[in-house]
């Protein structure tokens, strides 16, 4: 029971506070990767370029997962095909790339983004238009692309030219920084940045956080809705893509996983899972955490499929803890009003 | 007179979701400079005139004339390009954005809206304050200077003052007044009659979906609008003003506590004591958000008080959940309907849902006692239970009923009702002032907190008057005027400071 | 005199719609019946008691798992962990097997009761969404029981115990699945369970508006609990009578029936939003999935092509469903 509630009360002033505040989450996820970091770096003394490279190269395919899925929970869905499209866009890569050079592969990964995007849209355009919901609908899309890349390449195989495996594992600037990294912000930058300034991400966001409204606003929901998927699909391919590139070889059952780690990674990356809330940054941080944390399992000694275990552990106690948080500032607040 | 320019003129407009008839063939008329009002009982379609207006949703059939040309709208956006605006009574501002992005969103300017924001007194409001974080009625106000902004030639206002306070009332129909003096026309749609009286030209009267009349307020009184708005079989239940209260506070034997309250703190809620007698209907009187809503929720279990103590028949309870309260006896009827029912399922399930909630219930449920029970308390409140498969497709002061019901089913020892006739017809609030009157009379307790003052001497023995979390004065019921208890709610007279021991 | 027609087809459609609406299960058994039909005219002669045996023994580890998703999503809910809960039940059955049959299944089910009350504790303690809460338990136990079948394996291969062998893939009277019994008593139960007791009544209050649930005194949380414990029992005992039905076991065994487990409850007509629905609707789902993949086995559709029709039926349906008996809400 609520009536009308308690009269304004403007917290804080604008200015850091707040700034603080509001981007809390990220921030703790910035600092729990920082925090994983230093401990690999203390168990592993010799850690160098070539683990950062391996680090980064691993993590790829993750943090791709993580943008997609956070494109469309932002926008107020869920895609639970994500794996299964990266499948698709992996096995397609891997297939038709073999034996070709370098130009023809990058051709072959453009014509993937492209079907990778209207592969999503097909999700959001079926969820859009049949009113069914979006967990059925993309849970029923899983078994579709699934079946979509077992039709394309029935076992493990296929391959890309080396060139093309380099453009994720390779350095051009600085040992430390491995091309992959470099691939991963520009590409992501390069489709989140003109978006987020701009009125068709504040549209997404207005989707995501209250349709009803968002439609009065003047947001046209539908269309919004299928962007997002698309999107997703298009950051799903590059995942995909990134599969190729970390693995050498294109398997139709290998992008499963990610439909599962990429919400995971979301969720611990500050994406509110009710739409609306959240950005691309904090699941992209949050898929190397995922991905550090099995490798040093295995460099501590411990049995390294407790990875598993934890990433789904700390997935149920980051949500617990972030349902605890809104909780103990009401009680905060509701203690400042009493004194105030 | 010469003929007054017609601005908006709809006909037959008519929608239905699935089964249910929303609106069976609304016509309207607004003339340029006129504010309008659109009346009717709960569901009567007068939200959904509004959202077919909109362009919010699309008609079934029907014509809508702007400037005698016909339109349609594909959404919201598209009639406001047309000149109409509308400010909802569901806030429609997006909660996770800043207002400034809601604004960047309808593609409002800064500077069109600067002037409107002054106009409403909002200058002091952050406009980088998430949507969230603000009370309801300030983006009301919000809302509204969007609108307004965009200069419509039809303003819309679908009961947005339902939830402010009169001092914010009052610059909304400050707004309304400048419109209709610079030639621009205002719809508007309020339960509160004195409003309407107050404000508006003419007004249009929807029953059952579908236009029932026009009247011009200046010749008309307000007893042609209420007959209207409840058909003729209805007229002779209407407004029997005192015949509720004729049954009053006589002959009470029993003068033991149903329910004491001691320095109780929670909230806005300073130190508040009174007690509540069997037998009797004890009124709560306030403006918005002096503290009524916290001691509801303390008293109904929702929330545990800060200090204080909660006596039921001079036993200390303490509720760490409704469960607990309930069990002692005080069930809570909450003004929206919303908190309180099971939409998708049965008028029977909804009145019986108290009654499983305990572990020993969960087994095999006795029909036949249930259905008994449920049955008598449906007969007892004249629930139209036709569409009862369903409670959503309840007209609202059905659903209300079932509410109340609900808790005749289950039995109780005090009633608490927080403004149980918020924007429910005159008809239904008459009914349910009655039965309030009859469960008091068999020996019951009921706390009545109500917005509309008027209604204090129709069903109250006495009445509290809060403010600023505390009780300022008591009134017997025959002192509870309109004028008094508005006094003591706007904390003019604080010299009657009440306690619990001046009760009895 | 046109207008006149359009309008009675319009309002005999009305009708037909609304009736659909109160019974969305006749439907259902019009789609399942179709489906038999188109086996029995492409394959003469398959369509018999025994295929109708072999259908239901089949459907039961199916039926008996979408049992609990529907109570679950009736509480607005959903258990994502489900399948790695029936494999969890079954490999334990068949790795304890040696301490005796009964030891073992009892084993296995305190799995399914452990994994539901975890499940529950988070969901309706913690508040955490089921959504997440429900996919960090499979990741969780699948996880466990990876590195369990190492620990465990030294002691010999897996071995499904008798018992379960015999619920699994026995018959009753030549003909009749000892399966299908024990899923006619679970189905009942819930049936009846969900209309006619008090704790069936909560499970639909609690999924159709928890804040009018609390008003009225009900301790919402006792009601999520005893939910989400009674699917991960359910999703055990399906786990058994799975690994019986095909006498083996492996640790992607339950994988498959993710999927399926929430497609039957859906095309079954209860809504994933909560409080509305039923289980018979579920159970005549998870005969039409059943019957549609032995429709693509009898038609040799190569495995990708079959799980393509699969998803895209599933979807069809769902949208056919909604569109019928769907209240725009």
């Amino acid at each position: 029971m609520s009536t009308a509630g308690v009269a304004s009360r403007t917290r804080g002033g604008p200015g850091w506070g707040r700034l603080l505040r509001r981007n809390a989450w990220t921030l703790g996820t910035y600092a729990l990767f920082i925090a994983v970091m230093i401990f690999t770096i203390s168990i592993h003394p010799s850690y160098g370029p070539f683990e950062v490279e391996s680090l980064v190269v691993g993590a790829m395919p993750l943090a791709f997962a993580a943008a997609a899925q956070a494109c469309v929970v932002i926008g107020g869905g869920i895609d639970l095909s994500i794996g299964a499209m990266m499948a698709v866009a992996n096995v397609v890569s891997a297939r038709y790339m073999l034996h070709h050079d370098f130009q023809t592969a990058i051709l072959i990964s453009l014509a993937v983004l492209v079907g990778g995007t209207l592969a999503g849209a097909l999700n959001g355009v079926i969820a859009v238009r049949t009113r069914v919901p979006d967990i059925v609908v993309t849970l029923a899309m899983s078994f579709v692309w699934g079946g979509v890349a077992l039709l394309i390449l029935a076992k493990p195989g296929g391959g890309a030219p080396d060139q093309f495996l380099a453009v994720a594992s390779g350095n051009v600037l600085n040992p430390w920084v491995p091309n992959g990294l470099i691939v991963l912000i520009v590409v992501v930058a390069l489709v989140w940045v003109p978006l987020k300034l701009g009125r068709l991400g504040l549209a997404l966001y207005a989707v995501g956080s209250d349709r009803t409204a968002a439609f009065r606003r003047g947001v046209r929901v539908g269309p919004t809705r299928v962007m997002s998927y698309a999107l997703g699909g298009f950051f799903a391919a590059c995942g995909g893509l990134a599969l190729l590139m970390s693995t050498d070889i294109g398997s139709p059952l290998a992008g499963t996983i990610y439909t599962l780690s990429g919400v995971s990674a979301i969720v611990l990356g500050g994406v509110s899972l009710a739409g609306g809330r959240g950005g691309l940054t904090g699941p992209i941080v949050a898929a190397f955490v995922l991905t550090l944390v099995p490798a040093d399992l295995i460099l501590s000694g411990t049995d390294p499929n407790l990875g598993q275990v934890i990433q789904g552990v700390l997935l149920v106690l980051v949500v617990m803890a972030g349902g605890l948080a809104p909780l103990l500032r009401a009680r905060a607040r509701e203690r400042r009003v009493q004194t105030g | 007179m010469a003929d007054p320019e017609i601005l908006l003129e709809t006909r037959g407009l008519s929608k239905n979701y699935g089964a249910v008839v929303a609106l069976r063939s609304g016509d309207l008329s607004v003339q340029a400079g006129e504010i309008h009002a659109l009346m009717g009982a709960n569901g009567a379609g007068k939200s959904t005139l509004v959202k077919v207006l909109t362009g919010d949703v699309t008609p079934n059939a029907g014509v809508i004339l702007l400037n005698g040309r016909e339109v349609r709208f594909a959404s919201p956006a598209s009639a406001r390009k047309a000149g109409l605006a509308s400010v909802y009574q569901d806030v429609s501002l997006v909660p996770l954005l800043t207002i400034a992005q809601n604004l960047r969103l309808t593609g409002t300017t800064m500077a069109a809206i600067r002037p409107w924001l002054a106009e409403l007194e909002l200058e002091d409001v952050d406009l980088t304050e998430y949507v969230r974080d603000l009370p309801t009625p300030t983006l009301h106000l919000l809302d509204l200077a969007q609108a307004l902004a965009a200069l419509p030639r039809l303003l819309i206002l679908d009961e947005v003052t339902a939830t402010m306070p009169a001092d914010l009332s009052e610059r909304v129909f400050r707004v309304a007044r400048r419109w209709r003096s610079e030639g621009r026309s205002v719809l508007l749609i309020s339960h509160r009659m004195t409003e309407v009286k107050a404000l508006c030209d003419r007004a249009t009267v929807l029953r059952d979906g579908t236009t029932v009349g026009v009247v011009d307020l200046e010749s008309s009184g307000q007893e042609e609008i209420v007959s209207l708005m409840l058909g003729e079989e209805a007229a002779s239940v209407v407004v029997s003003e005192g015949a509720v209260a004729d049954s009053a506070p006589t002959a009470r034997t029993d003068s033991t506590d149903a329910l004491e309250v001691r320095g109780l703190r929670s909230g806005v809620l300073q130190d508040i004591s009174f007690s509540l007698r069997k037998g009797e209907v004890l009124g709560i009187v306030a403006l918005e958000g002096q503290g009524q809503a916290d001691l509801f929720e303390c008293l109904s279990g929702n929330r545990r008080p800060e200090a204080g103590e909660i006596l039921v028949q001079g036993k200390s309870k303490r509720f760490r959940h409704p469960h607990d309260a309930i069990g002692a006896g005080l069930v809570l009827v909450p003004a929206d309907r919303a908190l309180a029912l099971l939409r998708q399922r049965s008028v029977l399930e909804n009145i019986a849902l108290p009654m499983v909630n305990q572990l020993r219930r969960w087994g095999l449920i006795n029909t036949r006692t249930e259905r008994r029970r449920v049955s008598s308390a449906i007969k007892r409140l004249e629930i139209d239970t036709r569409a009862g498969s369903r409670v959503m497709r309840l007209s609202g002061g059905n659903q209300q009923k079932v509410t109340i019901a609900r808790w005749l089913a289950t039995g109780f020892l005090t009633l608490l009702c927080f403004d149980p006739t918020r924007g429910i017809d005159i008809r239904t609030k008459d009914q349910i002032y009655r039965v309030l009157r009859e469960l008091a009379a068999s020996g019951s307790a009921v706390l009545l907190f109500t917005s509309e003052m008027p209604e204090i001497q129709l069903a109250c023995d006495r009445a509290l008057v809060m403010f600023a979390g505390r009780v300022v004065a008591e009134l017997t019921a025959h002192d509870a005027t309109e004028a008094a208890l508005l006094r003591a709610a706007h904390g003019l007279e604080r010299s009657h400071a009440a306690s619990g021991d001046a009760a009895s | 005199m046109s207008t006149q027609a359009a309008g009675m087809r319009r309002g005999r459609l009305a009708t037909l719609q609304g009736q659909l609406r109160d019974r969305p299960s006749l439907a259902l058994v019009g789609v399942l019946l179709f489906l038999v039909l188109v086996i029995g005219v492409t394959r003469p002669g398959t369509v018999g008691p025994t295929w109708v045996a072999n259908t239901i023994l089949f459907a039961a580890p199916l039926g008996i798992v979408a049992a609990g998703q529907t109570l679950v999503m009736l509480t607005a809910g959903i258990d994502l962990s489900v399948a790695s809960v029936m494999t969890a039940a079954a490999y334990v059955a068949a790795s304890q097997s040696y301490f005796g049959s009964i030891r073992a299944v009892l084993l296995a089910l305190a799995v399914g009761l452990v994994v539901g009350l975890l499940n529950g504790i988070g969901v309706a303690i913690f508040r955490v969404q089921p959504l997440i809460m429900t996919l960090g338990m499979s990741l969780v136990v699948s996880g466990v029981l990876l590195i369990y079948s190492l620990k465990v394996s030294p002691e010999g291969p897996p071995n499904v115990p008798d018992i379960v062998r015999t619920i699994g893939s026995g018959k009753v009277l030549g003909f009749v699945p000892n399966s299908a019994l024990l899923w006619g008593v679970i189905a009942t139960i819930v049936i009846v369970g969900l209309r006619q007791t008090g704790f069936g009544r909560l499970i639909y209050a609690v999924g159709d508006n928890p804040v009018a649930c609390r008003l009225a005194g009900v301790r919402g949380w006792l009601v999520l609990l005893a939910t989400y414990v009674m699917c991960g029992f359910l999703a055990g005992v399906a786990g058994l009578v799975l690994t019986g039905a095909i006498n083996g076991v492996d640790l992607s065994l339950g994988d498959v029936y993710l999927l399926p487990s929430v497609a039957a409850v859906v095309i079954g007509g209860t809504s994933i939003y909560g409080g509305n629905g039923g289980y018979v609707g579920s159970l005549v789902g998870a005969l039409i999935l059943t019957v549609l993949s032995s429709l693509f086995t009898l038609l040799d559709a190569p495995d990708p092509l079959k799980q393509i029709l699969y998803g895209a039926i599933v979807v069809l349906l769902a949208a056919v469903y909604v569109r019928t008996a769907g209240d725009s809400s």
